[in-house]
């Protein structure tokens, strides 16, 4: 039921002619949001997403897939004009992405920045970025028959959206716990510091690595 | 300050959590505990039913808030002192009891319990992965309430 019968079809126009595009992209920059709402919301995705599922792989593709396209909308809100008034071209090298990433996208949604990044020792094309205690598993405990599972891999999914969006094709993106049985003392003693360790791990395509290489040897 | 046990029992009676944190305690079997929450759990139902004055019902004009329907209702059972231990029983307005047995001179017990409570809801019931009236097997839960039973003793 239109009060105007000759308004466009599609989208509504409120009274006061102020629609979603007219508000200021920054108006959420520094807003919260309920964690427990959050909470709630994720147990129904995880549910939604546990439905037809075979495996643990199947169950964290789908968290994936889930948060793929939330990356890619990020990555264009962030680096749009109205959001940072220097540089709005988006990252064009592989560091300075992974920078965005675990800065200024860390700080977007948990409003904290990840706490290290690193390059994979045994292969060139991998990346790993470590969050000691995600926010997105701060309520969650699992199963017995579900250790393997990590519920950030909706997080990974947003990388993954990010990095792809931005140009950076990736093979995956996948969310691991750190393992407590892996490495020395010191590795045993942070984990039982931060139980919930996680390790993102960034595997981008082979030409990607490759336009990078050749970027680098023309001093760019 | 000691804090002996925690017993948390469902809505329907069950018991769903059981946790002792304090070593060399008298032990019962697996199917006495049990046992010992669905009597409890009777126990309170009666208790509620013995309250000698009713409730009045609150002035529907000086409430703001919707009425609720559980504020007429009497407690029931709340706390149980013998001359070893004390037992704090608390209620949820879902009928979820949380049970905390300790030393007889145990001052705060309703602080501690509503902390319990707040464990609860947080790493029970944002849990995605338990069913409610299950019994609880939530990592977090459990390392929550020692931190919290640690910091008090």
């Amino acid at each position: 039921m239109s009060t105007n019968p000759s308004q466009t079809p599609g989208l509504r126009y409120p009274t006061n002619k102020k629609t979603i595009y007219d508000r200021n992209l920054n108006r959420s920059k520094n807003a919260e949001l309920s964690r427990a709402a959050f909470a709630y919301l994720f147990i129904e995705m995880i549910s939604y997403a546990q439905k037809k599922v075979r495996d643990v792989n199947d169950l964290e593709k789908r968290l994936n897939t889930q948060g793929y396209p939330l990356g890619a909308k990020l990555l264009t809100l962030l680096t749009s004009p109205a959001r940072c008034h220097t540089a709005c071209l988006g990252p064009t090298r592989i560091l300075p992405l992974l920078q965005f990433i675990a800065q200024t996208l860390w700080r977007h949604l948990f409003a904290r920045p990840a706490d290290s990044l690193e390059r994979s020792t045994t292969s060139p094309s991998d990346y790993l970025l470590y969050d000691n205690d995600p926010l997105v598993n701060q309520y969650i405990s699992l199963p017995r028959e579900l250790s393997q599972l990590n519920c950030a891999a909706f997080v990974a999914g947003i990388i993954e959206g990010v990095c792809d969006s931005a140009g950076f094709a990736t093979e995956s993106v996948s969310a691991h716990t750190v393992s407590e049985q892996g490495g020395g003392e010191g590795v045993v003693k942070g984990n039982e510091l931060w139980p919930g360790k996680t390790v993102f791990l960034i595997k981008f395509k082979p030409e990607v690595v490759e336009r990078e290489e050749i970027l680098a040897r023309g001093g760019g | 300050m000691v804090v002996f046990a925690l017993f948390v029992i469902s809505k329907a009676g069950g018991l769903i959590y059981n946790r002792e944190f304090h070593t060399g305690m008298s032990k019962l079997s697996s199917n006495d505990y049990l046992m010992l929450a669905g009597s409890f759990h009777g126990m309170h139902a009666i208790t509620k039913q013995l309250c000698p004055a009713p409730p009045v019902a609150a002035d529907k004009a000086n409430s703001t808030l919707a009425p609720s329907p559980f504020i007429n209702r009497a407690s029931g059972l709340e706390v149980l002192e013998t001359s070893h231990f004390r037992m704090q029983c608390f209620q949820t307005q879902t009928g979820v009891k949380f049970l905390l047995f300790t030393e007889p001179q145990q001052p705060n017990m309703d602080a501690m319990v509503k902390k319990i409570y707040e464990l609860y809801a947080d790493y029970v019931m944002k849990n995605p992965f338990y069913t409610v009236e299950m019994p609880i097997r939530c990592e977090k839960f459990d390392r929550g309430l020692d931190g919290f039973v640690k910091v008090r003793s």
